[in-house]
């Protein structure tokens, strides 16, 4: 809702105060307004604790509230528990909302109320946040919980094998504790809202009576404030409500004879009061490849333009294929309702051997199944076996201080030959080849708590960031620059080809001429003839890595999870291990104890 | 004479301030600057402010591949840095072992995969990535072959007739041509420390000949037996004109001062030929290459670059001033010159045999570059050839290529290599083999218009004009250079293009065919659709009115299409 349709009924504030703040609004942009919503929200955090606001929280202590746990990754799993909390105080019920990662493992025998929110990614892995919680279930300091009520929710992407394996693992551990389940745990893929909304609902069902009837005999009551979840700022424009926004630049940044297709995206913000920090995501939404839609439609004999309805929407087919629906990443859902929809025995049989399943979504995208196994169906039921297109996430690359109303990103296109003909990622696809200056693109901005720069500008930072990684270092290194911070930078950046792909290299060799960046080390890996990696680099520094940790630096990656994240994280356990002379679990501790203080940050994927 | 006593000359400005390359020779440690830390440098593929000059002296340029520089720019990329090598290969022989080893570093370490070879009879690299530099100077010292001093202020490559038909003759002059070389050279141990992984040595070194800081521009010398002018003589500081008795070497007329470089829209700057000095003995050879060197170090202008050269210093202060100073230092009185005449610059495409019964098969490659082309596969033809050859191969002045000293009983394998790989190609005109371009666009930083990769086409509107005029057997020496630097000897040609923008020449008429006149501009800053008819026009005329074996350089100046340049300084702008 805008300001100005604000009324003082619908509002907690009086009309006079609403008047003034419609009045400071006006005058203040974009970005300022953003730095006023974070400042209102953690003024009234920091109210809300010392007591100022609602019941007296001496009272309201006595009674076990409903303590919503979450691990949360890229923020979704953090959104669902917030939303649950704000429904939980709608009903009056007093409430904890905590992220996993602050939790003290100590506390869950005290608890009697526990919903859960985690997401799972990689092969079945638990967000960083979710760790240290996670083994500690699995533990033998884990107390029991008998007697306790607890609600699972999970956030996976089914595309991956092990979905939401996070939370089935919470779960079982938790009731083996012997804790009781008040209602069946959701495993929500990508296209999670609409039925979080739903488990939502049921889960306060089930909590609240029992919840009500002890928090009552404890007295305790929350006044629920409609202000914004934790983070600094939340802009009207959301991943249900993207904001239009216009495509200034997309340039090509390796060079001709690279293998690699990597573009440099620069997207205006103007008009939008989205602001964003170095760490944050963009969410964008892309548009499926027309040609490749047409193509299916026509296979399938089907009108582009017959009517379909999604949602509460009507629309033609063809629109719901190219702007409405999942059509590149492929997942087992596709395959079972597509089966069905189609009535293909030989899918149908697929679909029920897990194994065979995974391999054949491994190797297709939606398109190729559909061009596979062309069949009979209508243009409703295709419709009804996709799932809501969703919006890909990529790690800014700009910092606000220097690029103020823009947001750049650097997109790495994921394109492959495959039965024949090439094929392109769903959304850098859309950004590298169908998009053009000038193009409307619907984003919104997903904050990253879990990715930020330290606090206090003489801090020494370490990046790491291979391949696209770079992208959040670079915002990292503009606000760096812009706010004049004293600590030490240091880079280690890594591709195939120095001469091909040494991405923004211009930028930063005048980062490294004006001494913003202190340190660069490089690892073009096929230039020589043995292999040689941003973890071998490392290595060879190991020495002044270990000194510049003990020096209070924070250790960032950027990139890609499934090898070079482990491969670094290894490469800093050898490090402290041989610099520190410690044990392989002293180093692991060491590094633990990093991340528990916020000095060790991950962003990959 | 040490460098110490360099002092400016009355006749130029003493009080001028001495040009930032002085500075730089001056601070670079004899040759070292940093660059040993720009080759640590993981940044960038280039090299840093004075190191960009100071790999010159060691044989190269920092290059980037121009086609793609403002593409880059877009990619956030640095230009495509990369060096070019010019090797030391004194009057351009080269060992079949030495050519497979450098065939092999082309093919696998280059940007461009090519052997050029050049108009100072030597072979280039082009596109070498900064982490293979000191694997190529390793690669080439292991067959013996250096690069230094082939470029920058110092006395570069030393050019000597091919002539592979007098052996003998020729073989003294090469051995001339190669101690003249080494005397010259730069004595600092730099280029072995930074690129041959030499020891640091703890002693004081100095530059005997060169003085420590090098001399006040490059300096060119060539060794010549007449009468075939291949190596440009007009185009060289000092040339080395052999006199033979009875087919025995006697002495050498020395011409000073010959240089084609200058700079467009700059009158103080001309293309100006050699002075004949007079006739030395063999005994005096060494100790005047050293004094012609000498007093140019010493009179050199080093204030101004465009200035620097010793044609220039011959104008300043007079050709028997200069003369005299050399007399004085190195105690040698020139004789009155011996006769001698230059007749041609061409190469002798195909086989000759020599006096001493060997075969010499000369082969004519389009602008010195040796690639293997889709339809010619040149450079795998002379590594086949390498691979079998018992003599050895010289790189001529033309660019062009000898395979030498052949046994008879081993003509017959090698020209079925040669023609197997399109090395002898009885296609090519007279007009195709006396047109020459220098390498220009991509590498070239200097280059203002494309030369090399033009010629091919400009050769064939060439031909149709010649042919349409019902001459097609003749042939116009006919050079395209990128910029007015000269590599391409544009300067010397009865028709020289030098580049002026993308697709504009200025167009220069009145060489002759013993490249011993410089030509006049006729043409400015023009493009094909000028300069086409107008040639077509005067090769029109030129066939109809020419008199007996008259040239078309020759035509144009008694036809007076262009003024005859006789004393530059005041004639070629005129």
């Amino acid at each position: 809702m805008l300001l100005s349709q604000l009324s003082a009924a619908a509002s907690p504030l009086t009309q006079e105060q609403l008047q003034k703040l419609q009045g400071l609004v006006a005058e203040l942009n974009p970005i300022q307004q953003a730095w006023v919503s974070g400042y209102l929200a953690a003024n009234a955090n920091t109210a809300a604790l010392a007591g100022t606001l609602g019941q007296a929280p001496a009272a309201a202590s006595e009674a076990a509230p409903l303590t919503i746990l979450y691990g949360s990754q890229t923020g979704n799993a953090k959104g669902v528990a917030a939303q649950l909390e704000s429904a939980a105080k709608a009903r009056g019920l007093q409430t904890k909302l905590v992220n996993m990662a602050d939790y003290k493992p100590s506390a869950l025998k005290k608890e009697q109320f526990i919903a859960v929110a985690v997401s799972t990614y990689g092969e079945g892995e638990p967000p960083e946040d979710a760790e240290t919680l996670h083994a500690f279930l699995a533990g033998k300091k884990a107390p029991k919980l008998d007697g306790v009520k607890v609600a699972v929710l999970g956030l996976g992407d089914s595309s991956y094998e092990f979905f939401c394996q996070t939370a089935i693992d919470f779960e079982e551990r938790l009731q083996k504790l012997g804790a009781e389940s008040v209602v069946a745990r959701a495993d929500l893929d990508v296209d999670y809202e609409d039925q979080a909304t739903a488990w939502i609902d049921s889960a306060l069902d089930a909590f609240e009576p029992a919840l009500k009837a002890q928090q009552t005999e404890g007295g305790a009551n929350v006044v629920a404030m409609p202000l914004a979840t934790a983070g600094a700022h939340a802009s009207q424009y959301t991943k249900q409500n993207p904001f239009s926004a216009e495509i200034s630049v997309v340039q090509k940044i390796t060079g001709r004879n690279s293998t690699k297709d990597v573009r440099h995206v620069e997207i205006s913000l103007e008009g939008s009061d989205i602001a964003y920090q170095p760490g944050d995501s963009l969410g964008v939404f892309f548009l499926n490849d027309e040609q490749r839609v047409d193509e299916v439609i026509a296979l399938l004999g089907l009108e582009g333009d017959s009517e379909v309805t999604l949602g509460n929407e009507t629309l033609t087919l063809r629109t719901a294929l190219i702007e409405k629906l999942e059509l590149t990443q492929s997942y087992p859902g596709f395959v079972e309702k597509y089966a069905a929809a189609t009535n293909n025995a030989e899918l149908s049989t697929l679909a029920g051997d897990k194994a065979a399943l995974r391999e054949y979504i491994e190797a297709r995208q939606i398109f190729d199944i559909i061009k596979q196994q062309p069949g009979t169906l209508s243009a409703q039921a295709l419709v009804d076996s996709c799932r809501k297109i969703q919006p890909r996430l990529y790690s800014i690359a700009s910092s606000q201080a220097e690029v103020e109303e823009e947001v750049h990103l650097t997109v790495g296109l994921v394109e492959f030959d495959a039965f024949g003909e090439t094929h392109q990622g769903g959304c850098s696809g859309y950004l590298a080849h169908r998009v053009e200056e000038g193009t409307q693109v619907k984003v919104f901005s997903e904050h990253n708590d879990n990715f930020r720069l330290p606090a206090d500008d003489n801090t020494p930072v370490i990046m790491v960031g291979p391949g696209t990684g770079i992208a959040p270092f670079r915002a990292f290194l503009q606000e760096r620059e812009a706010r004049d911070a004293e600590g030490d930078n240091w880079l280690f950046f890594g591709n195939p080809h120095f001469t091909q792909d040494f991405l923004y290299q211009v930028e930063l060799q005048k980062y490294v001429k004006s001494g913003v960046l202190n340190r660069i080390d490089l690892a073009f890996s096929r230039d020589q003839a043995e292999k040689i990696y941003v973890q071998d680099r490392l290595r060879e520094k190991g020495q002044d890595v270990y000194t510049w940790l003990q020096n209070g630096a924070h250790f960032y990656v950027c990139g890609d999870a499934s090898r070079m994240a482990k491969d670094v994280h290894q490469a800093l356990v050898d490090i402290v291990k041989q610099y520190a002379g410690k044990s392989d679990e002293e180093a692991e501790e060491y590094l633990k104890e990093l991340r528990s203080a916020g000095r060790y940050q991950k962003d990959v994927y | 004479m040490s460098n110490s006593d360099y002092k400016p000359n009355s006749k130029l400005d003493p009080n001028a301030k001495l040009s930032d390359n002085e500075r730089l020779k001056t601070q670079s440690n004899l040759l070292r600057g940093t660059i040993t830390n720009d080759l640590g440098d993981q940044l960038t593929g280039g090299f840093t402010a004075d190191n960009f000059q100071l790999i010159r002296f060691h044989g190269m340029y920092q290059q980037d591949d121009r086609d793609i520089r403002a593409e880059r720019i877009k990619q956030k990329l640095e230009p495509m840095h990369n060096v070019m090598l010019r090797a030391r290969m004194p009057g351009g022989i080269i060992k079949p072992h030495q050519w497979l080893a450098i065939d092999k570093f082309a093919e696998e370490k280059t940007e461009y995969g090519s052997i050029r070879l050049t108009t100072r009879q030597t072979f280039q690299f082009h596109g070498v990535l900064k982490p293979h530099i000191k694997e190529m100077h390793l690669t080439l010292n292991d067959v013996g072959i250096d690069s230094i001093a082939t470029a920058g202020d110092v006395n570069r490559n030393v050019l000597c007739t091919t002539n592979p038909v007098e052996s003998e003759l020729h073989q003294e002059a090469y051995e001339w041509a190669a101690r003249i070389s080494e005397h010259l050279l730069p004595k600092t141990r730099a280029y072995a420390e930074i690129w041959l992984n030499g020891e640091k040595q703890e002693t004081t070194e100095e530059e005997p000949v060169l003085g420590s800081t090098y001399l006040p521009r490059k300096f060119k010398t060539t060794v010549t037996i007449p009468p075939n002018n291949e190596v440009d003589v007009h185009a060289n500081d000092l040339n080395l004109v052999a006199i033979a008795e009875d087919g025995k070497l006697v002495g050498f007329n020395v011409l000073v001062g010959g240089g084609l470089a200058m700079t467009h829209g700059d009158v103080n700057t001309y293309p100006r030929k050699a002075d004949d000095f007079g006739f030395i003995s063999l005994d005096d050879t060494l100790a005047v290459a050293e004094h012609v060197v000498g007093v140019q170090r010493d009179w050199g202008n080093r204030a101004n670059r465009k200035n620097a050269k010793t044609k220039y210093t011959l104008d300043t202060f007079g050709s028997d001033a200069f003369k005299a100073e050399v007399e004085k230092r190195a105690g040698v009185t020139f004789a009155p010159s011996r006769p001698y005449e230059f007749t041609h610059r061409g190469d002798r495409i195909g086989w000759v045999e020599g006096i001493d019964g060997k075969h010499h098969l000369t082969v004519f490659i389009q602008s010195g570059r040796i690639l293997d082309y889709p339809d010619k596969p040149l450079k795998t033809g002379c590594r086949k050839i390498a691979e079998i050859h018992q003599g050895d191969f010289r790189m001529t002045a033309n660019q062009n290529l000898i395979i030498a000293g052949v046994p008879a009983e081993q003509k017959a394998e090698i020209e079925q290599l040669a023609r197997e790989h399109g090395l002898i190609d009885d296609a090519h005109t007279e007009q195709r083999k006396n047109s020459m371009a220098c390498v220009s666009l991509p590498t070239c930083p200097l280059a203002m218009a494309e030369a090399e990769r033009y010629l091919p086409d400009l050769i064939e509107k060439t031909e149709a004009i010649l042919a349409k005029h019902e001459i097609a057997d003749d042939d116009i020496i006919l050079r395209v250079v990128g910029c007015p630097n000269g590599c391409g000897r544009a300067m010397l040609a009865e028709i020289g293009f030098v580049g002026k923008g993308p697709g504009k020449y200025n167009v220069y008429l009145g060489g002759n065919r013993a490249g011993t006149r410089i030509p006049k501009l006729y043409l400015e800053n023009v493009g094909e659709e000028v300069y086409l008819p107008a040639l077509d026009e005067l090769i029109g005329q030129w066939a109809k009115a020419r008199q007996p074996d008259e040239c078309f350089g020759d035509f144009v100046i008694r036809k007076e299409i262009v003024a005859e340049v006789k004393v530059s300084k005041t004639d070629f702008h005129a």
